[in-house]
């Protein structure tokens, strides 16, 4: 099996896109630039054209609208933003018009639109550069909210939301670009909607997503030299949200562990826990815990920016008061946990 | 002048002005329980644009859209019905006055966000061209639309790629009771900042419907020489209250002098007088047509108020496309 990056499959996946349905097109900002935004969209102009691969100019409230009116007039387009921050100048398209459209024209109108957005993190990024709002889309009936964490499933969730024909908001963590993993060079479609369980086991379920589910993965590799067997559930798409699976996790462990990629209050967390102990709450054996970004806007500093999200050694420990044990974790598996970039490899852009 | 088309127009703002009347008129029995923002008094705008289009080209309209749908050639029954919030409306009830939509018409888009179809009137225009399409795309908005940042930014994109599109400003001085004093500066000009883009501009007499039709049918020969869009600007004036079926001068905001002026420049009784003093029409055939509007729209009333709602299940319906 061929090994990519999470980055190259995102731009396969919009290649592929491209080359099979002459509908598909391609615009954001800086999309054919040298850079072409992080590696995913680079050379798409030269191999497709420029009428079918476009910059646009810093106006991304209008690019919205423009993207929804020429779907409505049979383009399937993709919108990049290089950041969600630049995305809330186009709430209102997203919110009022994307999203509502199929609804309040009773359905005589779809919306085929993919809306990418990276959520930065680290080098310093701040408080504007680094946000993970995925909740605030999810909350929205008539989206849909797709977030990959492996390369393979950055592929397969993109071809499908590419071939979607509803707005599908398509978030992607900038510290997952350059993370590698098996994926086929085929076109191939993994469905919105479905999570999937990445590490399977009987002791406790962490339900998590995006880059958060790295850091699951790593805090079970941990868990595991300590004697407990979690299942990670990486959820790949918040809305619609697969609440099937997770429940039925928790039906076989009992425990519940969600660690959110955005902030923990109000947020996807909130909405996990809840859709679980509203069904099964009599099968817990302990009551759910959450853990994600501190209520605090992002500083810029890693001093303290470092304190803000969850880390390997976090979610042990909190996964270890789950069980009521505690855990003393090793030097070397502390080092699991991230000061402001990915790994020591990952030297930016950011 | 194309003596067959003033006639036309004629009458259909006259229709139009006749279903606003009635909504006007059934509004206080609480039957049709959505906003209402009627177009009294500014049907020349809506007629005189869409008279110069195709029934292939594509309109967009807002908040006040009834006039805009209607000369689109939208079905009367469906638009009532939605009012009504029946199954038999254009959007099934789920939609309402604010979003009207006729496919079939050219109709895509009526929205009340000020602001929000112009981007995606834009996009429908690059869609349709990315396409090979021939299809002009004419968006209505008020004046107040163009303080939105969404209007500059779409001026901006639709001159970069040439865009066929008409953007037409219906501006009728206010913005639910506030003034153009106070939005916008005297040393403002709208048809310069249009230029200013890029984009050809003209001004014509809002309600005058041949002037409105002049105008468009300049804007769609400039589209088809110089490939790239037209700003269009009508001054005019509504009637009525900003939303609701009553009229509001009790309240001061208005001149009484201005209300006056305007009303004495009825687009419907300007073109009335035109046609019988040039002897296309007697006040015989009008007082027939007339009659005969008068039980179309009886009858389109009845059709709404009679038809059913939607089933309960309904409201988990038409959210996602599968």
């Amino acid at each position: 099996m061929r090994n990519l990056k999470f980055f190259e499959a995102i731009r396969e996946a919009t290649a592929i896109s491209l080359r099979d349905d002459p509908s598909v097109y391609l615009v954001g900002l800086g999309v054919p630039d040298p850079k072409g935004i992080f590696g995913t969209t680079e050379g798409l102009q030269s191999e497709y054209g420029a009428d079918r691969v476009f910059d646009m100019p810093i106006s991304e409230n209008a690019m919205t609208g423009v993207a929804i009116g020429s779907a409505l007039v049979g383009m399937r387009p993709i919108l990049t933003h290089q950041r969600v921050e630049f995305a809330l100048l186009s709430m209102e398209q997203i919110v009022n018009q994307a999203a509502k459209w199929f609804h309040m024209t009773a359905g005589k109108k779809n919306i085929p639109l993919v809306i990418r957005m990276i959520i930065g993190r680290g080098w310093g990024q701040g408080a504007q550069h680094s946000q993970s709002l995925e909740s605030w889309f999810a909350h929205i009936p008539g989206l849909k909210v797709v977030m990959p964490a492996t390369p393979y499933d950055a592929k397969g969730l993109l071809i499908s939301a590419v071939e979607d024909n509803n707005p599908v908001i398509f978030m992607e963590h900038r510290w997952l670009h350059n993370t590698f993993g098996e994926v086929p060079k085929r076109k191939y479609k993994v469905p919105l909607g479905k999570a999937n369980i990445i590490k399977s086991g009987k002791d406790l379920t962490i339900v998590s997503h995006s880059y958060m589910s790295i850091e699951a993965l790593k805090a079970a590799m941990i868990m595991k030299e300590h004697g407990i067997d979690s299942e990670v559930i990486d959820l790949r798409s918040l809305r619609p949200l697969d609440t099937k699976t997770i429940i039925k996790s928790v039906k076989k462990t009992k425990r519940l562990l969600v660690v959110d990629n955005g902030w923990t209050r109000f947020g996807v967390s909130a909405e996990i826990i809840s859709s679980v102990t509203e069904k099964i709450f009599d099968e817990l054996k302990c009551s759910p815990s959450r853990i994600g970004i501190e209520d605090v806007p992002l500083p810029s500093t890693r001093a303290l920016a470092v304190h803000a999200y969850p880390t390997p050694s976090k979610i042990v420990k909190a996964a270890a008061k789950l069980l009521g044990l505690q855990i003393k974790l090793s030097k070397e598996q502390k080092k699991s946990d991230p000061l402001d970039q990915p790994d020591q490899n990952f030297t930016g852009p950011f | 002048m194309d003596n067959k088309l003033i006639k036309d127009q004629f009458f259909q703002m006259l229709r139009i002005r006749k279903v606003e009347l009635k909504i006007s008129e059934l509004y206080p029995e609480e039957e049709m329980r959505c906003p209402v923002h009627l177009s009294v008094g500014q049907e020349a705008v809506a007629v005189g644009v869409c008279s110069a289009l195709q029934k292939k080209d594509i309109a967009l309209s807002a908040h006040r859209s009834h006039a805009h749908y209607l000369a689109k050639g939208g079905d009367l029954k469906s638009m009532l019905a939605e009012l009504y919030g029946k199954k038999t409306g254009c959007a099934e009830g789920k939609g309402g006055s604010m979003h009207l939509i006729d496919l079939e018409a050219g109709l895509i888009a009526a929205v009340p966000i000020v602001g929000s179809t112009i981007p995606i009137a834009v996009g429908s225009a690059w869609g349709n061209m990315m396409q090979d399409k021939s299809v002009t795309t004419a968006v209505f908005f008020g004046e107040g639309a163009t303080e939105t940042g969404v209007f500059h930014e779409s001026l901006g994109f639709a001159s970069l790629h040439n865009m066929p599109m008409i953007f037409v400003c219906e501006n009728n001085l206010y913005s639910v009771y506030s003034s153009l004093e106070v939005r916008q500066s005297n040393k403002r000009n709208n048809i310069k900042i249009a230029e200013g883009h890029g984009i050809v501009s003209l001004k014509g007499e809002g309600n005058d419907v041949s002037s409105v039709y002049g105008v468009i049918k300049e804007s769609i020969s400039i589209i088809k020489k110089q490939k790239g869009p037209v700003y269009v600007e009508f001054d005019t004036y509504r009637w009525l209250e900003h939303c609701g079926p009553n009229d509001d001068d009790h309240l001061g905001y208005r001149k009484d002098k201005e209300v006056k002026k305007w009303k004495i420049n009825c687009p419907i009784e300007k073109t009335k007088d035109y046609l019988l003093n040039n002897k296309l029409a007697d006040e015989k055939e009008i007082q027939t047509v007339s009659l005969e509007l008068d039980d179309e729209i009886e009858e389109a009333f009845e059709f709404a108020k009679t038809s059913p709602f939607l089933d309960k299940k309904h409201l988990y319906t038409s959210i996602y496309s599968d």
